[in-house]
């Protein structure tokens, strides 16, 4: 963070009360990829200050997949059968339950304004939220699932596959989550809404990621699947930003 | 160097189905600074939001330099600072973490930079306080130090001294008195009026 030490900024200053004019050439502008590093910075330095938003998922999908053996039978058998299912729909709303809290406090307290402001490119600012959503949420997601399929009597051969599947499934999930949660500011109570409007957008998700595990659990291959789920993340990852940012533009006014 | 102007021509909006800026229209030249009057509800916000781009008007232009602002707005953006009527810090984070976020997304920033525009403000004893245990005008102050690190020409301020004491009030005078000095521009919507202290000040009177 060290671009200019105290050698450096006292020149800049002295410039700065001759002539702010000729200072947008002196003062050098953040490149876009320093905004998007400090977006991402920011909102993980927020994250862990605040952990309990952080935990909420996770103890949503733990609670989901311990449960579901206590409800059902303990027949592993019988478990290891559900387990995909089992895994998608609690890693699926888990990750749905963080989203709300994606732009919310950022439109409350004026940051996505700024950023709308910044001259810097608001879908570029967007790739860093989203970014910060999957590292909060999806990959301790996928680091759980493992746990969570050993639970569901999944034997060990299978983890690295599902542990994969989860990863690239809860970017694809991150990614069209964001274009909900930016559709639903400016609204209030918007949850439920924002339930109906990614819910659809994520089955594809939910469809390759369950048979991807499914595969994994049988030992048979599951490339096709997680290829799939691949697509769908890098078509999640050129478009979602985009439409994110006009929907924030379109809260903002 | 670029004579820099903002031009207003015939703005109109609605508010829903409220026709809240009748047919704005001004000009402020390098060195001037507009002051926004009006009851609240006349649309002062409004406007100022209008002419940062955020609000579209139904009608009318916005011309930065004679150029209208729709046809470069990032280009724009980068010229210009906001300052909204709650200032844009996050709770959970220091006063000095915030504007080096802030202002980091906008230009490089240098640590030394920083803790003079704290000094600046009067913020050095409590910069490394978390922002949500500061007081409405330690906050705003914040913001000040903000705008003082952002080179730009053009200033648009609202309610700028809301919460701050007299020292304060003073404070947001100097700021404006040295910007405009300097060849800026500053456009504030103000309830009572900048202190008197600042020259060269042109006001538009909104109706309600």
């Amino acid at each position: 963070m060290n671009h200019s030490d105290g050698n450096i900024a006292q020149p800049l200053a002295a410039l700065v009360a001759a002539d702010p004019d000729r200072l947008s050439s002196v003062c050098q502008r953040a490149s876009a990829l320093e905004a998007v590093r400090l977006a991402l910075q920011r909102d993980l330095q927020l994250a862990f200050r605040k952990r309990g938003q952080l935990v909420q998922p996770l103890a949503f999908f733990a609670m989901v997949t311990l449960l579901f053996p206590l409800a059902i039978s303990p027949e592993l058998a019988r478990l290891r059968e559900l387990a995909p299912g089992v895994l998608w729909v609690g890693a699926l709303l888990g990750s749905l339950l963080a989203l709300e809290f994606l732009f919310r406090d950022d439109a409350h307290d004026g940051t996505l304004e700024q950023y709308a402001l910044s001259g810097q490119s608001l879908t570029a600012l967007m790739v860093a939220k989203t970014i910060a959503h999957w590292l909060l949420t999806g990959l301790p997601l996928a680091l759980m699932a493992p746990l969570a399929a050993v639970s569901l009597g999944v034997h060990t051969g299978a983890l690295p596959g599902i542990l994969f599947a989860v990863a690239v499934g809860s970017v694809a999930l991150s990614l069209i989550g964001s274009i909900g949660a930016a559709l639903t500011l400016g609204i209030k109570r918007s949850g439920a809404l924002l339930s109906l409007l990614t819910l659809p957008l994520s089955l594809p998700v939910l469809i390759f990621g369950a048979r991807a595990t499914q595969l994994a659990i049988h030992g048979a291959s599951f490339a096709a699947p997680l290829e799939l789920l691949g697509a769908l993340a890098v078509l999640g990852g050129t478009l979602a930003p985009l439409a994110a940012a006009a929907a924030v533009r379109i809260s903002l006014e | 160097m670029p004579e820099h102007t903002i031009e207003v021509d015939n703005l109109h909006l609605w508010r829903g189905d409220r026709h809240v800026l009748r047919g704005v229209s001004f000009k402020v030249l390098r060195g001037g600074c507009l002051e926004v009057c009006g009851a609240n509800g006349a649309g002062k916000t409004t406007l100022l939001r209008a002419l940062c781009g955020l609000v579209y008007p139904e009608q009318g232009r916005i011309l930065w330099n004679g150029e209208n602002v729709r046809q470069d707005l990032p280009a724009f953006h980068a010229a210009l600072a906001y300052l909204g009527h709650e200032p844009p810090l996050k709770a959970d984070l220091t006063a000095r973490e915030n504007l080096h976020y802030w202002i980091g997304v906008r230009r490089h920033l240098g640590t030394s930079e920083l803790d003079t525009a704290l000094a600046r403000v009067g913020a050095r004893s409590w910069c490394g306080q978390l922002v949500r245990t500061l007081s409405a005008g330690q906050r705003r102050r914040v913001a000040l130090a903000g705008l003082t690190l952002l080179p730009v020409p053009l200033w648009l301020l609202d309610e700028p001294t809301t919460n701050l004491d007299a020292e304060g009030r003073e404070l947001v005078a100097e700021l404006v008195r040295e910007h405009l000095a300097h060849g800026g521009i500053v456009v504030a919507a103000v309830h009572q009026g900048l202190p008197s202290s600042v020259r060269n000040v042109t006001r538009l009177e909104l109706a309600a």
